[in-house]
């Protein structure tokens, strides 16, 4: 499991330019599914076929990051850039970005105070000597991702990209595990999420599912001085009951919570008061479709130092794999 | 409120009386030898007087009392004495800028909305100096809570009206008093007439033990006893009374607490100057967040109370008939 | 019972946005006029009645939003008081000793309070409490007693029972926007009497108060030809400058604006000087927070108009109308249908 979410975060993945993430997964999940597919916005969806009497579960993890986009090169090879997604202004000094292309930089500041900072202040340096040397390195336009390797801390990980490869890892593990499920199961690793959950929202399109579940990373609320949410690493699978994209529906959120009690998963209620995930896209898709969400609880989402705890990321593994059977008919 | 308590009490006292403040005071075993044991409360409650009426039919209030403008935003209310209902509005959030909500609303900008189509209705329904009061409803809730509106000091009359109907031969006067809550108004007169010897303030205090608040700061807890005063801003009870309350409690096995504060002032203050002086203390039941549309004690602090008062008058009576 | 007396029911019901399911029930028991009940997925009540001939008859929807703002449990202090977020845009200056219900796994009262005046700093009393300083007292005194009843997700709404004020005026919490769901009633009970083509749908939709959710798949469900969102809109009031405001008893506000299909506006107004039904005129320059704006988008596009029920204190538990309003705006939307034919809808796409 750690060895896959190591292949992931590691992996190059700005919103739009996903490819060599669900190239990785493919090569991941081709030999456990009934079909593998991918669509024009760039989603892989691995399909698991159920009996008869199942529902369509679709299964939500996004695969792409967030990033940066070059936006000019000037005469002494210095690059100014554009953010792709939530970037914090103060997670940028100092750090190193990858380009599509290979390229590494550091990303730096103009003088003034770091109060007032804004983007427009930032540059990065690539080690051009000029202009003419910068474009050999990078091409206007280019995407780039923070530039940091994972790493094992024991029951805890800290890489880049946990949002969301931790949620893709866990839909791998979890359909590595299941076998000839009751419900037609849809793992859908979706694109641009991080962009306004575009992926999801045309892949929920094309499948018509009975049910949508997100797998996604949640903040937590167990560090110093922290922002009040009651929700700690390694205290299990966050259920989501709210964001500011979907209000969790009660069955669904029953039917997790139910689930977990009887099949003795840790789990944690969730209720975060910004951000969104594509359940927000999935259960307004057609004339609606009963979405919830399943999350990991993740410190420091939007860094390059993205933290998890190896037993939640289990918890909601083994929740995943148990919603593959569960009788769907109450919802 | 007056008349209430009145058909409450009449049947156990030999006489009732009102003055001219509007006291009311009733004696129990007026002849009967022994000290003259006096129980007070006070019966008025924060209220809104009607100030004016505005071009289109709304009221303009000012509080009677300490009350914070902060609650009474979107709370229901009766006005005057047609009990006219009508709700205290506030500007909607989506016409506010965002910095409007970090600042409180004055009283200037509350008004009382009893949906009247302009002045001329609302004059024919309200009179000016007429008074609106908060409207919530009695309820036991949680683990032996309670919720109304004056608990400060509904409580403390309720007790009184219990400790009248108890079998009791000492000479009682109970004085519930009107204007307290705008300076302890009513308690001097009343105590210069009944001449007690002995006086029990009987009250809600305030309790803090909400969150945000440093447990220093609590002065009482809700759930951990009636409590006793040691000080306040009007008062140092009697002490060799203070620490015979504290003993019965410790015998009779009442958990009890120091009301840990020296702010604030009861009736207390003004019934221990009446003429020679009185030898008063005050039993208080404590009440989250008093002096707002709705308070909260614990029933077992408010039945703490009533035994500490009737284990007192009892041992009292008992001193007097061995006498 | 009485279309009043249902409102009054709904409205001291709970049903914050995503939880609107015990509204459903009442919805069904008092609607005798549908010929057909539906709930769909998101919890969209949509009740349909049908047009008189033979079709293709034109489509109507008419969409109130059932949803409410309310709480939502996000800690329990280890003294047993529960900390809050909101469903919706609460001013945190309204919630201060507001009573609540706490929909654990009982129903418990609860009371909002704060630390007291008295040891605020000086100058804190000049300022509103803030949110996060606010929290649900419901008489537990752990951690523990708590957590038996209440757990972190659960849901809280305000407790408030339908006050009645002068005349036809009535005050309480979430007139937002079951008064809309009233008038499609009203409007429903009408049509009983007149003769109507149009098949019309009823929506009680869900999630309004959150991002007009439960309009967007309710819309592509249906596939109306003609939109019409019953909405409350700022009721006047002390303090508020006339033109962001329409009068209280004076029937409905007739929105015009990017979100309206001017056809549909015209025929509306036109249809309130016939019938003398009394309405205001409400420019709407920026239309987003209403349901019409996601019908206006769904499918190929849809037709669409706002009406607004003039309410006071919006966004409070002591929100005002007359209700005179909402009978006011279900007999106009019932004469606006019962003048549609196939002909009018044709037109909506000639420009």
């Amino acid at each position: 499991m750690k060895t896959v979410i190591k292949q992931l975060t590691e992996a190059f993945g700005p919103s739009g330019y996903e490819t060599e993430v669900t190239a990785l997964i493919q090569s991941m999940v081709k030999e456990h599914v009934d079909e593998v597919k991918t669509d024009v916005l760039g989603n892989l969806i691995a399909v698991k076929k159920g009996s008869p009497d199942g529902r369509k579960i679709m299964f939500a993890a996004h695969t792409d990051e967030i990033g940066l986009v070059i936006t000019h090169i000037d005469d002494k090879g210095f690059l100014r850039f554009g953010t792709v997604g939530g970037v914090g202004i103060s997670t940028l000094v100092g750090n190193r970005v990858r380009f599509a292309g290979g390229a590494v930089g550091a990303i730096y500041q103009e003088k003034g105070s770091w109060k007032e900072l804004t983007i427009d202040k930032l540059y990065i340096d690539i080690g051009a000597e000029n202009k003419e040397d910068a474009q050999k390195k990078v091409k206007l336009g280019e995407f780039g991702i923070f530039h940091r390797e994972f790493e094992d801390l024991g029951v805890r990980l800290i890489a880049k990209s946990m949002d969301d490869r931790v949620g893709c890892a866990v839909l791998i593990e979890a359909l590595k595990k299941i076998d000839a499920p009751k419900n037609t199961l849809y793992f859908v690793f979706t694109s641009q999420e991080e962009v306004g959950l575009r992926g999801a929202r045309t892949a929920a399109y094309g499948i018509e599912p009975d049910l949508g579940i997100a797998l996604d990373v949640t903040l937590t609320g167990d560090m110093p001085e922290a922002r009040r949410m009651d929700v700690s690493l390694g205290r299990g699978a966050a259920i989501k009951v709210k964001d500011s994209s979907l209000i969790a529906h009660p069955k669904v959120k029953d039917l997790l919570v139910d689930l977990a009690e009887e099949k003795q998963i840790p789990y944690q209620m969730e209720v975060l008061d910004a951000g969104g995930t594509d359940a927000g896209a999935i259960h307004l898709t057609k004339t609606g479709v009963p979405s919830g969400a399943i999350s990991i609880p993740t410190r420091y989402v939007h860094t390059p130092s993205e933290m998890v705890d190896i037993r939640d990321v289990e918890a909601c593994v083994d929740l995943v794999v148990a919603l593959a059977d569960k009788d769907l008919t109450s919802i | 409120m007056r008349d209430l308590i009145r058909a409450e009490i009449e049947p156990y006292v030999q006489e009732v009386k009102t003055d001219a403040l509007g006291n009311l005071i009733a004696l129990k075993n007026p002849d009967a030898p022994g000290p003259r044991v006096m129980l007070a409360a006070h019966m008025d409650e924060v209220a809104l007087m009607i100030v004016g009426i505005e071009g289109n039919g709304f009221l303009k209030f000012r509080p009677i009392g300490g009350v914070d403008p902060r609650v009474l935003v979107a709370k229901s209310v009766v006005v005057g004495s047609k009990k006219i209902p009508g709700v205290i509005g506030s500007k909607p959030i989506h016409l506010q800028k965002p910095p409007e909500r970090e600042r409180a609303f004055t009283m200037q900008e509350l008004l009382i909305d009893i949906g009247a189509k302009n002045k001329e209705e609302a004059e024919r329904l309200v009179k000016l100096g007429e008074c609106a009061y908060f409207t919530t409803k009695y309820e036991e809730f949680g683990h032996g809570k309670v919720k109304a509106k004056a608990l400060d000091d509904r409580v403390g009359c309720d007790l009184a009206i219990r400790l009248l109907k108890e079998d009791i031969a000492l000479s009682l006067i109970v004085a519930f008093t009107v204007q307290e809550e705008v300076g302890l108004r009513g308690a001097g007169v009343a105590t210069y007439q009944a001449k007690p010897d002995i006086a029990l303030v009987l009250e809600g205090t305030t309790a803090s033990d909400v969150p945000g608040t440093d447990e220093h700061k609590h002065a009482t807890t809700v759930g951990s006893g009636p409590c006793i005063t040691v000080i306040d801003r009007a008062s140092i009870p009697h002490p060799p009374l203070v620490q015979e309350l504290f003993a019965i409690a410790e015998e009779e096995g009442i958990k009890v607490q120091v009301r840990r504060n020296t702010a604030g002032g009861t009736d207390a203050g003004q019934i221990q100057l009446a003429e020679e002086g009185v030898k008063v203390a005050t039993i208080a039941v404590p009440c989250r967040y008093i002096h707002s549309p709705v308070s909260v004690m614990s029933k077992d602090d408010y039945e703490g109370a009533f035994k500490l008062a009737k284990s007192y008058l009892n041992r009292l009576q008992e001193r007097e008939a061995s006498r | 019972m009485e279309i009043k007396q249902v409102f009054r029911t709904l409205s001291e019901s709970s049903g914050v946005s995503g939880y609107e399911h015990d509204l459903a029930s009442t919805l069904q028991e008092n609607c005798p006029w549908a010929d057909e009940i539906k709930t769909d997925k998101l919890g969209n009540v949509i009740m349909l009645k049908k047009g008189q001939g033979t079709g293709p008859r034109p489509k109507v929807m008419l969409a109130g939003h059932m949803d409410e703002i309310g709480l939502i449990i996000t800690k329990i202090e280890k003294e047993g008081f529960l900390r809050f977020g909101t469903i919706g845009g609460f001013d945190q200056r309204v919630l201060l000793a507001q009573e609540v219900v706490v929909h654990g796994k009982e129903r418990l009262t609860g009371i909002i309070g704060a630390k007291p005046p008295h040891i605020q700093a000086p100058g804190e009393q000049g300022q509103a409490v803030k949110m996060d300083d606010l929290f649900i007292d419901i008489g537990f005194d752990s951690q523990e007693q708590a957590a038996k009843y209440v757990r972190v997700g659960d849901i809280a709404t305000m407790k408030r029972d339908v006050l009645d004020l002068q005349g036809s005026i009535m005050a309480g919490k979430s007139f937002d926007d079951r008064a809309g769901v009233a008038a499609i009633f009203e409007c429903f009970k009408v049509l009983e009497q007149v003769s109507h083509k149009a098949d019309v749908y009823g929506v009680a939709t869900v999630q309004e108060e959150v991002g007009l959710r439960g309009a967007i798949t309710s819309t592509y469900g249906i596939v109306p030809d003609i939109g019409i969102a019953i909405d409350v809109g700022f009721g006047d009031s002390p303090g508020l400058p006339e033109s962001d405001t329409i009068k209280l008893s004076q029937g409905p506000g007739v929105a015009i604006g990017p979100h309206v299909h001017p056809k549909v506006h015209a025929r509306m107004v036109e249809t309130a000087k016939e019938w003398n039904i009394s309405y205001s005129s409400d420019p709407s320059p920026s239309p987003g927070g209403t349901d019409a704006y996601a019908i206006q988008v769904a499918r190929a596009g849809v037709a669409t108009i706002l009406l607004s029920i003039p309410l006071r204190y919006m966004h409070t538990p002591i929100e005002t109308i007359d209700y005179e309003d909402v009978k006011r705006t279900g007999r106009l939307m019932a004469m606006f249908i019962a003048g549609l034919d196939n002909e009018f809808v044709e037109g909506l796409t000639c420009f």
